[in-house]
C-alpha cells in the first residue's frame, strides 16, 4: 500500500502498524464489511416483501391461499435457524442444478446421485467451474440472502399479520361506509395505518438479523467473523508480519462494530416510531397530541 | 522402463489437454496450515502445496483455479463437485480411500511430532490437542490420552499456549516452524509415524483426471524438481524421494 512497506521486518511499531493494517488480507477484512452491509441492505426489504406477501396470504378469505400463508410462518419459525441454513441451501443448490442438468443434458445417463456424489454433467453447473471466482462468490452470496429473506421474511409475516389485525376495526367499518371496496380499504386505511403497530416487532428483527449476519460463515461467505479468526491467528515468520494469537484484540474490534452499529439502528428505529406515531390512537401518538395541545 | 514412464506421461499429458479445453480445474485447499497451504499477506493461497499445484497444472496443460475451504468440510465438497480436487496436506487412509481417490503421494510418509510447554507432560494420559478429522485426532483418539478437538490447525497450538491442552499432535513440519519462534513451545515425547504420505484427493470417478497428476506427479519425481521443492519449502532435513 505505502511506499515503505517493502521490507516490513525494519519498520519500527507505528509504520509497521500502518503497514499491517493496508495489506492485502485486511483489504480483504475490510471489503467483508461491506459483504455484510450489503446482505443486511438486500436481505432487509426482501424479507420484509416476503412478510407482507406471507401476511397478506394468511389473512386471505380464499383458503389454500391462507394455509399456504400458514404454514410458511409456522414451518420456517419452528425449525432452528442453523438447521435451515444448511438444509436450504444445499437443497436449492442442488435443485437448480438437477434442473439445469434435465435442460442441458437429457442425453447423460449415469445417475446424479452416487452415494455422497451429487454429479451433474459440467454444462451444467451452476456457475460453471470455469466461471472466475467472484461469480462462485457472488452466487454464494445471492443464495444467502435468499436464504436470510426467507427465514426472516417468516418472522416478518407474523409480525406483519399482528399488525394488520391491530388497526382499529373501527376504521376499517368506516372505509366500508365510504364504499371502498375491499381492495381499496386494504391499500388506502389497513396498510398505511399497520406500520406502527409492526414496528416494535420488526425492529427486533432488524436488530437479530444483525447479529445472525455471522451465520454467513456457515454457508461458506467469508465475513468479518471468519476474517477476524484468520487473521487474529498468530502468524510465523513464513509471513511478511509475523505476530502472535491476537484474536481477542481482532474479536473485541468485532464487538465493538457490532455494538455500535446495533447502537445507531436504535437511534434511527427512535425516530422512526415518533413519526410513524403522528396522528394514531396509541399511547405514542396521543402523548404527541397531548404535547402539542 | 524409463521409456514406459516417459511415454506414459506423454498420454496422460495429451489426455490433459483435451480436458484443458473443457474444464477449469478448481483446486481445493484449506488455507491455514503453513508450510503446505496458507493465504499470504496479499489475500493470495501460498505455501509448497501452491507452488506444486501450479506446476503440475502447467506440467499437464490445465488451467487451474485455488478455493479454499473449511478443512471440516472439505471432503463433502469435493465430492459435492464444488472443486475437482483436494490439495491440502491431507494424508493417504483407507478410510479415506473408501469415499474419494488418491493420486501417488507427493509428500512421502513423515512424522508427526508432540509439542508442549514443559518436557514431563503426560502424553499418554494427558489432554492432547488435535485438528478435527485428521489422522493425527485419530491416533490421539486411540492412545488412551483425552483427545481435544479443534477446527483449525492454529487453534490446537493455541490451544496449548492457553493451558487448554498438555499438547498438540500435528505434522512435524507444521510444528517445527513454529517451535522455533516460540521459546515457551517444545518438542516433546517421540516422533509418531502415521498415514501412507500426502497425496493429492479427487472423486472415486474421475479417473481421467487422476491418471492426468499422476503422471504429472511422477515426471516431477523423475526429474528431481519435487525433491527440491519440499527441501525448498520443508527445509534441509525434510525426508525426500530417492
Amino acid at each position: 500500500m505505502f511506499e515503505f512497506c517493502a521490507d516490513p521486518s525494519t519498520l519500527d511499531t507505528a509504520p509497521w502498524f500502518a503497514c499491517y493494517l493496508t495489506n492485502g488480507v485486511h483489504l480483504l477484512f475490510y471489503q467483508s464489511f461491506l459483504t455484510v452491509l450489503i446482505l443486511l441492505a438486500v436481505t432487509a426489504p426482501l424479507a420484509l416483501a416476503f412478510g407482507f406477501i406471507g401476511a397478506s396470504a394468511s389473512r386471505s378469505h380464499i383458503l389454500p391461499l391462507a394455509w399456504v400463508g400458514k404454514l410458511y410462518t409456522a414451518m420456517v419459525r419452528g425449525v432452528p435457524d442453523i438447521v435451515f441454513f444448511l438444509f436450504f441451501v444445499i437443497a436449492i443448490d442442488q435443485a437448480l442444478e438437477w434442473i439445469n442438468h434435465q435442460i442441458r443434458c437429457p442425453e447423460w445417463d449415469e445417475p446424479i446421485r452416487q452415494g455422497a456424489n451429487f454429479l451433474v454433467c459440467q454444462a451444467a453447473k451452476i456457475p460453471l467451474s470455469s466461471a472466475p471466482q467472484w461469480v462462485h462468490e457472488t452466487y454464494n452470496f445471492l443464495i444467502a440472502v435468499f436464504t436470510f429473506a426467507i427465514v426472516f421474511g417468516a418472522f416478518a409475516a407474523n409480525v406483519l399479520f399482528g399488525a394488520m389485525r391491530a388497526v382499529p376495526r373501527a376504521q376499517m367499518e368506516t372505509a366500508e361506509a365510504y364504499g371502498m371496496t375491499r381492495r381499496q380499504s386494504f391499500w388506502r386505511i389497513l396498510v398505511p395505518q399497520m406500520w406502527i403497530y409492526a414496528l416494535p416487532g420488526l425492529s427486533n428483527l432488524w436488530m437479530i438479523l444483525i447479529k445472525a449476519t455471522p451465520l454467513l460463515f456457515l454457508l461458506g461467505v467469508e465475513d468479518i467473523v471468519y476474517w477476524a479468526r484468520e487473521l487474529g491467528g498468530s502468524r510465523t515468520s513464513q509471513y511478511s508480519y509475523p505476530h502472535p494469537d491476537w484474536r481477542m484484540w481482532y474479536f473485541l474490534a468485532l464487538l465493538a462494530v457490532y455494538l455500535g452499529f446495533t447502537r445507531v439502528s436504535e437511534i434511527a428505529l427512535a425516530r422512526l416510531t415518533r413519526r410513524l406515531s403522528h396522528g394514531q390512537a396509541t399511547a405514542g401518538g396521543e402523548a404527541q397530541r397531548k404535547a402539542t395541545v | 522402463m524409463k521409456k514406459l514412464v516417459l511415454s506414459a506421461t506423454i498420454l496422460a499429458l495429451s489426455a490433459g489437454m483435451g480436458l484443458a479445453q473443457e474444464r477449469t480445474i478448481r483446486m481445493g485447499t484449506e488455507g491455514a496450515y503453513p508450510p503446505y497451504n496458507f493465504i499470504n499477506d496479499s489475500g493470495e493461497v501460498d505455501g509448497f502445496e501452491r507452488a506444486l499445484g501450479d506446476e503440475l497444472c502447467a506440467r499437464a496443460g490445465l488451467t487451474c483455479q485455488w478455493v479454499t475451504n473449511d478443512w471440516d468440510s472439505i471432503i463433502p465438497n469435493l465430492t459435492s463437485g464444488n472443486y475437482d480436487t483436494i490439495i491440502a496436506g491431507m494424508s493417504i487412509t483407507p478410510e479415506r480411500d473408501e469415499v474419494i481417490d488418491f493420486t501417488q503421494d507427493y509428500i512421502p510418509p513423515s512424522a508427526s511430532l508432540f509439542a508442549a510447554l514443559s518436557d514431563d507432560v503426560d502424553l499418554a494420559g494427558g489432554y492432547i490437542a488435535a485438528q478435527t478429522n485428521t489422522i493425527q485426532s485419530g491416533y490421539v483418539a486411540e492412545s488412551g490420552a483425552t483427545l481435544i478437538e479443534y477446527a483449525t490447525p492454529d487453534e490446537t497450538v493455541a490451544a496449548v499456549r492457553t493451558g487448554e491442552a498438555d499438547a498438540v499432535l500435528a505434522d512435524g513440519d507444521f510444528l517445527l516452524d513454529i517451535v522455533a519462534e516460540d521459546d515457551d513451545l517444545r518438542i516433546v515425547g517421540d516422533p509418531v509415524s502415521l498415514g501412507g504420505g500426502i497425496g493429492m484427493g479427487l472423486r472415486d470417478n474421475d479417473d481421467a483426471l487422476r491418471a492426468t497428476f499422476d503422471a504429472a506427479i511422477a515426471s516431477m519425481k523423475e526429474d528431481g524438481t519435487l525433491n527440491a521443492l519440499i527441501l525448498e519449502w520443508f527445509g534441509e532435513d525434510a525426508v525426500t524421494y530417492n
